[in-house]
């Protein structure tokens, strides 16, 4: 590992770097809320990573001018497009589900949800 | 029109949702949706038909050709995947009429309805197309209606069920997703019969490797494999019944079959057991799911967490046929998804049924159910039956193949396991008859028969149960058929 491989692929180390701080977010907090917002940061970091697979070296946008023959590909974009609206669709179920959960049980903190269901678990 | 089946496939029960919410009556949506999901049912039927008898189908939308545009492939294994979705779905959506209006508020119904559409449409189209990344968009469309669905459950927990299986499910879908675009790295294309062509030039790269792995992963949590299963069994008890008959039936089977097309038409039979060894991760995990879920399936007090417990367990037994990494492996599996569905939906139809009598599954308040509603047990005896696997009934035809299976690769201590493990599902489902048949009803309400709207489409799936279970013949052959496609690949 040296550090020329660390610099040109610095892209997808931000990358990396995002998908963990996502994924964290998402298993170490207990508020609701919170852990949308990791699992959204998680779901960033792949559109990231699809968007600088489209990148190649010295391309041009890709748009039909004379005299450019190298572009870059627009299909990953395309592609990250319909991820994008996806990610906004789960979080928008997300954020709803936490509302309804806010009015059900009075709180989003993952531990005291726990503690009211074990209670209606042992009271039947 | 005959040849546009393909993408009427989707597009029916896709166009159907938006219209169940426009018509703001619940009866009108159950209609459209009864409609819906009988079309779809005609048409799976009619491809399985076309392909039967050893045909390809390739539909290219837009008449974009593949694999450039996005291709929907239709071959006997889509085909078989397609009738088990559209089978249930055109059996729970009359079900869910009287079962809806009592367990969901009337304005929320035809909520219910689009929703439910969404997600037979997201389901037959992962079964249907031959895009990687359009398998990504449907298993979305699938999953964001199923969590909906699931928060309709009255009971609050089903609300954090919900938001589990959202968190989880999402995450297993990301992973999917990362895995798609490391494949498109490395060989440009998105379309299942082209990268079958593609990957084995780069099969040397670690960038392949990871994809594999992440998309192991993936499907294994979107099909509950043990350890991956946390988000099942309290998604499938609080969700409300028709919900739970309709997922505990396709959801997971759709992600078994995402996982064989992956794993062995795109990356082929000799990359996933040769190379990437498959079988070794697959067999342990299939054996621990198989005997813990039994057991915890024993000591539950509430009948819908039985079941789910053991639809993880029966899950185990499908990974189980695949991780023999042989023709009679793979038949077992393929039959096992069609035959699991059938009992699992009769099962959670009987159950939808008494909830809709006495208001809870607890097995407590069942106690003298048999003879109060001797129908609808009648009906979870011969469900557990086949659930156990007694001759005559499908489970029966599933466990012989698995135990031939396992025998034919000498894992004589595997065929044992399969045996006990089936006297382990033998002591839940005996536990809920000994309550409901041996003892004395206790409640004060009027524990009468369910009406008969429910009790057809339950029935309708015990019959399927008993009919296939004596006459496998058909389901045994096509399932051979489809595992003999997988086996070969595309590119070979």
């Amino acid at each position: 590992m040296n550090v020329e491989l660390l610099v040109s692929h610095y892209n997808y180390w931000i990358v990396i770097f995002l998908m963990m701080v996502g994924f964290y977010i998402l298993i170490s907090r207990g508020n609701l809320i919170k852990k949308i917002v990791g699992l959204n940061v998680f779901q960033t970091s792949v559109f990231m990573l699809y968007i600088t697979l489209g990148k190649i070296s010295g391309g041009t946008p890709p748009i039909l001018t004379e005299g450019e023959a190298v572009y870059s590909n627009p299909l990953p974009h395309v592609l990250i497009l319909t991820a994008i609206v996806v990610g906004i669709a789960t979080t928008s179920v997300g954020l709803a589900l936490a509302i309804r959960i806010k009015e059900a049980y009075g709180t989003v903190e993952e531990d005291e949800i726990n503690r009211i269901e074990a209670g209606i678990e042992a009271g039947g | 029109m005959s040849q546009h089946l393909p993408i009427l496939q989707v597009v029916v029960p896709l166009l159907a949702a938006p219209l169940c919410i426009f018509v703001r009556n619940g009866r009108a949506a159950w209609g459209l949706a009864v409609l819906a999901s009988w079309v779809s049912l005609g048409i799976a039927l009619a491809l399985l038909g076309q392909v039967g008898t050893g045909g390809v189908i390739s539909y290219a939308i837009g008449d974009w050709m593949p694999p450039i545009g996005i291709e929907y492939r239709v071959d006997i294994v889509n085909a078989w995947v397609l009738v088990i979705v559209a089978t249930i779905g055109a059996l729970v959506s009359p079900y869910a009429l009287v079962s809806v209006e009592r367990e969901i508020d009337a304005r929320r119904i035809p909520l219910f309805y689009s929703a439910y559409l969404l997600c037979i449409c997201g389901l037959l189209g992962i079964a249907i197309t031959g895009d990687v990344f359009n398998v990504f968009v449907f298993l979305e469309i699938s999953s964001l209606s199923a969590y909906a669905l699931i928060a309709l459950g009255r009971d609050r927990r089903a609300l954090t069920s919900a938001f589990r299986y959202l968190v989880m499910g999402s995450v297993g879908a990301t992973f999917i997703v990362i895995g798609i675009g490391l494949l498109y790295s490395m060989t440009g294309s998105l379309n299942m019969a082209d990268l079958a062509q593609l990957l084995p030039g780069v099969w040397e790269s670690r960038t392949v490797r990871v994809a594999y792995g992440f998309l192991a992963v993936g499907f294994c949590l979107k099909l509950a494999l043990f350890p991956l299963h946390l988000w099942l069994p309290n998604a499938y008890t609080y969700a409300p019944s028709p919900v739970t008959a309709f997922m505990a039936s396709t959801a997971t089977k759709v992600a078994v079959y995402m996982l064989l097309r992956f794993f062995l038409t795109v990356f082929g039979w000799h990359f996933s057991f040769e190379q990437m060894e498959l079988d070794r991760v697959l067999l342990p995990l299939a054996l621990v799911a198989i005997v813990s879920m039994s057991l915890v399936a024993i000591f539950q007090v509430n009948v819908k967490r039985l079941l789910a417990y053991s639809s993880v367990a029966q899950i185990g037994y499908m990974v189980l046929g695949l991780s023999f990494a042989t023709v009679t492996g793979l038949t077992a599996t393929l039959l096992h998804l069609f035959n699991h569905a059938l009992m699992k939906g009769a099962l959670f139809m009987a159950m939808g049924c008494v909830m809709y009598r006495i208001g809870s599954v607890q097995i407590g308040a069942m106690a003298g159910l048999g003879r109060r509603m001797p129908v609808t047990m009648a009906a979870f005896v011969v469900g557990g039956l086949s659930l156990v696997g007694v001759p005559l009934t499908v489970g029966f035809v599933s466990k012989w193949y698995l135990i031939l299976g396992a025998l034919e690769r000498g894992w004589w201590p595997v065929a044992v396991l399969i045996l006990l493990t089936s006297l382990m599902a033998l002591v839940y489902v005996w536990r809920v008859v000994e309550v409901a048949y041996f003892r004395e009803y206790q409640g004060e309400g009027d524990a009468r028969e369910a009406p008969w709207m429910l009790l057809w489409p339950t029935w309708a799936l015990v019959a399927l149960n008993l009919y296939f279970g004596i006459d496998a013949g058909r389901t045994a052959g096509i399932a051979r058929q489809a595992a003999e496609v997988l086996m070969a690949g595309i590119g070979q």
